[in-house]
């Protein structure tokens, strides 16, 4: 378990307050391995929350340069990085509010063939992405190699989350397949007010922080959602579901699966 | 006539009803994009048309949302 310096003490002392935190929890959350998915507008503040937090170690997936059309709410990334990789970027400032993290960066396309090997590493998975093959990509590979994830999407004025821990309701119980491709609209597509990826990225890396801490109740089992139109949450009890295609009885989904991308996505990948 | 919550209000509706009718008669935004849960569990899109609500049922309607890195 990591030790905390006498500098460590000063930088963490708002953490270390918190009776339900102190020094051990810090200790945990110095210790923690986070691997964020997506460099983007979820990725950008759960990278920052987590970099200032003390996560022992960040990895950051991400294929993606910085455009012009993401700096409007992915608030790791500067006018000056247009044109950078996403992962280097979000590497830059995560190193900067924070020198004693280690960072992973991987500049690659996440598939069903390097998934479970970059998983394996780390404690906890948060999804910043924003298509559903990966989604559901990452939901299977998580559900397989047992790890627990942060799952977030936003749209609009729109956002949701839940969190996965093994044996808990997973997104496929929730939403069994992905839909039709085309069907969906992601941020490249439909819009969405920037401050609401700091409002479901920062309820992802609290989730993270809670999880790597131990402290309080995860959002297992429940999906949180809010409009901030009208600025309602609330929060929906899910289950565990006996015919989920990947975690319930008579699973049909044994592989893992890449799901087709709609074209709007691709051309928006640059792929 | 029976009492369901629909994401989380109540909603009065004539019976029968199947979850099929219920969407298209709250005119649900582009229900391609809607995952059904009912009382807490997920109901297979295939069973929207076979599956009749009964009073005090509770009906949430999911959207899928993407978001995030792009």
């Amino acid at each position: 378990m990591f030790e905390l310096s006498e500098t460590d003490i000063e930088r963490y002392s708002r953490h270390i307050l918190l009776a339900d935190v102190g020094v051990e929890g810090q200790e945990k959350i110095s210790s923690g391995r986070v691997l964020i998915i997506g460099a983007g507008g979820l990725g950008a503040p759960v990278s920052l929350y987590l970099a200032a937090a003390g996560v022992g170690t960040i990895g950051i997936a991400d294929a993606d340069t910085v455009d012009l059309s993401n700096l409007q709410r992915q608030i790791c990334h500067f006018t000056k990085d247009i044109g950078r990789p996403k992962v280097l970027s979000a590497k830059e400032k995560i190193e900067a509010i924070n020198p004693n993290v280690k960072v992973v960066t991987y500049q690659e396309y996440i598939d069903s063939k390097n998934i479970l090997d970059i998983i394996r590493d780390y404690d906890f998975i948060v999804d910043g992405t924003d298509n559903f093959p990966i989604k559901f990509l990452i939901n299977d590979a998580c559900v397989m190699a047992e790890k627990p994830f942060s799952h977030g999407g936003i749209l609009r004025f729109e956002g949701q989350t839940f969190t996965h821990v093994p044996g808990s309701a997973c997104y496929r119980c929730l939403f069994g397949f992905p839909p039709p491709p085309n069907a969906v609209p992601t941020c490249s597509q439909a819009g969405v007010l920037g401050a609401i990826a700091g409002m479901l990225g920062t309820i992802q890396a609290a989730e993270t922080l809670k999880f790597l801490t131990g402290v309080g109740e995860l959002l297992t089992n429940k999906l949180l959602r809010f409009d901030a139109k009208t600025m309602r949450f609330d929060t929906i009890k899910t289950k565990k579901s006996k015919q989920c295609p990947v975690c319930g009885e008579h699973p049909t989904v044994t592989t893992l699966i890449d799901y087709e991308q709609t074209v709007c996505d691709l051309a928006s990948h640059k792929k | 006539m029976a009492q369901l919550i629909v994401n989380g209000k109540q909603q009065e509706v004539n019976l029968p009803i199947n979850v099929a009718e219920l969407i298209k008669e709250n005119k649900v935004f582009q229900p391609e994009m809607v995952s059904v849960q009912l009382n807490e569990e997920f109901l297979n899109r295939e069973d929207w048309i076979n599956t009749s609500l009964k009073e005090g049922d509770v009906i949430d309607f999911l959207y899928f949302m993407g978001g995030g890195s792009n």
